[in-house]
């Protein structure tokens, strides 16, 4: 569970900085990346916490 | 700036840490990149480019300034903390007594304070976006409609009430954010520069010289910014951390003094990385309409990232708030004993809630941070003079221990004489409050110096006699 929780959490921060680096290299539109930002910021504190400090 | 710590089981408030609570690098390269990635950021960077400054002076200023921060951790707070292994105020109560560390400590509040009410302002900004709230323009100082006060009556009272029931639940999400966050900021960057016309990594001096930091007359009310400016305030905007030595608290837990280089971690993602992104966003506002210089992070973050971006300035400023309240209300707390922590945190959270409906200090945060380091800085170079040169220059330390007095004079006339100093200074405009902290903390050293001899020695003197 925690590994999953991990790689949720890995995930999310792909999903949180791909995006913009896309549309820094003109290959997404600024929607597109806000929607992804938004879903990434979800994610990030739905899987964090279950992992996060639970060493 | 300064942020969020984890609070250990047992913090050893009067004794030396053990060794067997001593803690790895790891441990404090995680805690400063967490603090210093924080609301304040989103103000810092914006207001750098209503400073005026070019793009050389604020890329080669935060360089040197943060540089300077860094060897400031490592050769003046680490080294002391490491051994002695005390807290800040236990440090103090030995050398100044009681009572002085009573003044200390109400300082310290009221600053604090005024550092959570800025955050309450930006975050009130991110508030004000999803409300379409008519919001603060820069040379405002009070507020301006019913929609901000209520806005913002209602954001102070929700970090006021969570820090007062439950700061350790706040301090946990600030720990999740953290790594969110850094990358949120990296985001605006990225998508600020895009916007501005950059297209490769190789066109960013470019863009930086002619489209952001582009120099010339500062914008009404802000301060001409220069390198100097820059890499003072840069070094200086902790100030009371490392020359002021509150992070003897934090480095008391290091095993090896060296560690101290893990302040470089935050210095370089939060006061390097995370200025210039914010810095960005501003310069893109300008860009797109020149007369928008509102300092605004709610909608620069929105309209850079959408509700990703407003989510980051809302967690950012209450996680920085949230701990910044909780050490004001302990502060205070210290001061008045019987009063319970729950109903001092409520009260502190309540004033800084109504610092923060007055946009004046966040608007005016570079003067506000460089003034917080100015109070507090005369204390660190009082523990500094009493650890290292004390017996040397033939003068008793930690000498409230030692005597049993409640006030030490010698300190207390180095604090208020040296603030007294460096505020004529100011208010006559010799000198800029960024540069005046440096010959200030000389002097404080100086003064603690020559009083505590000649006070010491009278009272040997007296003692002698009788």
């Amino acid at each position: 569970m925690r590994r999953i929780a991990m790689t949720l959490s890995w995930i999310a921060l792909t999903a949180l900085i791909v995006p913009p680096a896309l549309f820094f290299l003109g290959r997404m539109e600024l929607d597109a990346v806000k929607g992804w930002m938004l879903a990434a910021t979800v994610l990030w504190f739905v899987a964090t916490p279950l992992w996060m400090e639970r060493r | 700036m300064k942020g969020k710590y984890a609070t250990p089981p047992d913090e050893f408030e009067r004794r030396p840490v053990p060794k067997s609570a001593l803690l790895g690098l790891k441990s404090f390269v995680g805690q400063y990149v967490g603090e210093h990635v924080a609301g304040t950021e989103l103000m810092i960077g914006p207001l750098f480019v209503a400073a005026g400054v070019s793009a050389f002076d604020v890329v080669f200023g935060l360089v040197a300034g943060n540089t300077m921060a860094v060897l400031s951790w490592i050769f003046l707070t680490a080294p002391i903390a490491t051994r002695s292994r005390l807290t800040l105020y236990y440090h103090l109560e030995r050398i100044c007594g009681r009572n002085l560390v009573v003044i200390y400590n109400l300082a310290n509040g009221i600053m604090f304070c005024f550092l959570a009410g800025s955050m309450v302002t930006v975050a009130t900004t991110a508030v004000g976006v999803w409300f379409a709230i008519p919001m603060p323009a820069l040379d405002d100082r009070y507020p301006t409609t019913a929609g901000w006060v209520l806005a913002g009556l209602g954001v102070g009272a929700t970090i006021s009430v969570v820090a007062a029931l439950g700061y350790r639940t706040v301090a946990r999400v600030a720990n999740y954010a953290a790594p969110w966050m850094i990358l949120v900021f990296l985001a605006f960057g990225l998508i600020g520069l895009r916007q501005m016309g950059m297209t490769s990594a190789g066109d960013f001096w470019e863009t930086a010289r002619t489209a952001i930091w582009k120099g010339g007359d500062p914008l009404p009310g802000q301060v001409k910014f220069t390198f100097w400016h820059v890499m003072f305030f840069a070094w200086f905007c902790n100030m009371a951390m490392h020359v002021g030595m509150a992070d003897l608290s934090v480095f008391r837990y290091a095993r090896k003094s060296w560690y101290a280089v893990a302040s470089a971690a935050g210095m370089y993602v939060g006061h390097f990385m995370a200025w210039l992104c914010a810095s960005v966003l501003y310069a893109l506002q300008l860009g797109l309409n020149p007369a928008d210089t509102k300092v605004l992070p709610g909608p620069l973050a929105y309209r850079a990232c959408g509700i990703a971006g407003l989510v980051c300035v809302f967690v950012a400023s209450w996680t920085t708030a949230n701990p910044t309240i909780y050490r004001a209300g302990l502060a205070f707390q210290a001061i008045m004993p019987r009063v319970s922590r729950f109903k001092m945190t409520l009260a502190t959270g309540m004033v800084a809630t109504l610092a923060g409906l007055f946009p004046a200090i966040a608007m005016q945060l570079l003067g506000f941070v460089a003034l917080y380091g100015m109070v507090l800085m005369p204390m660190g170079a009082v523990i500094f003079v009493d650890f290292w040169m004390a017996r040397s220059l033939g003068f008793r330390p930690d000498y409230a221990l030692a005597s049993g007095t409640s006030f030490n004079w010698a300190a207390g006339l180095a604090w208020f004489v040296t603030l007294g100093g460096c505020v004529a200074l100011v208010l006559n405009g010799n000198i800029q409050i960024y540069f005046v902290s440096l010959p200030g903390w000389f002097a404080a050293a100086v003064i603690y110096a020559v009083l505590s001899r000649l006070l010491q020695r009278r009272i040997v003197t007296r003692r002698a006699g009788t």
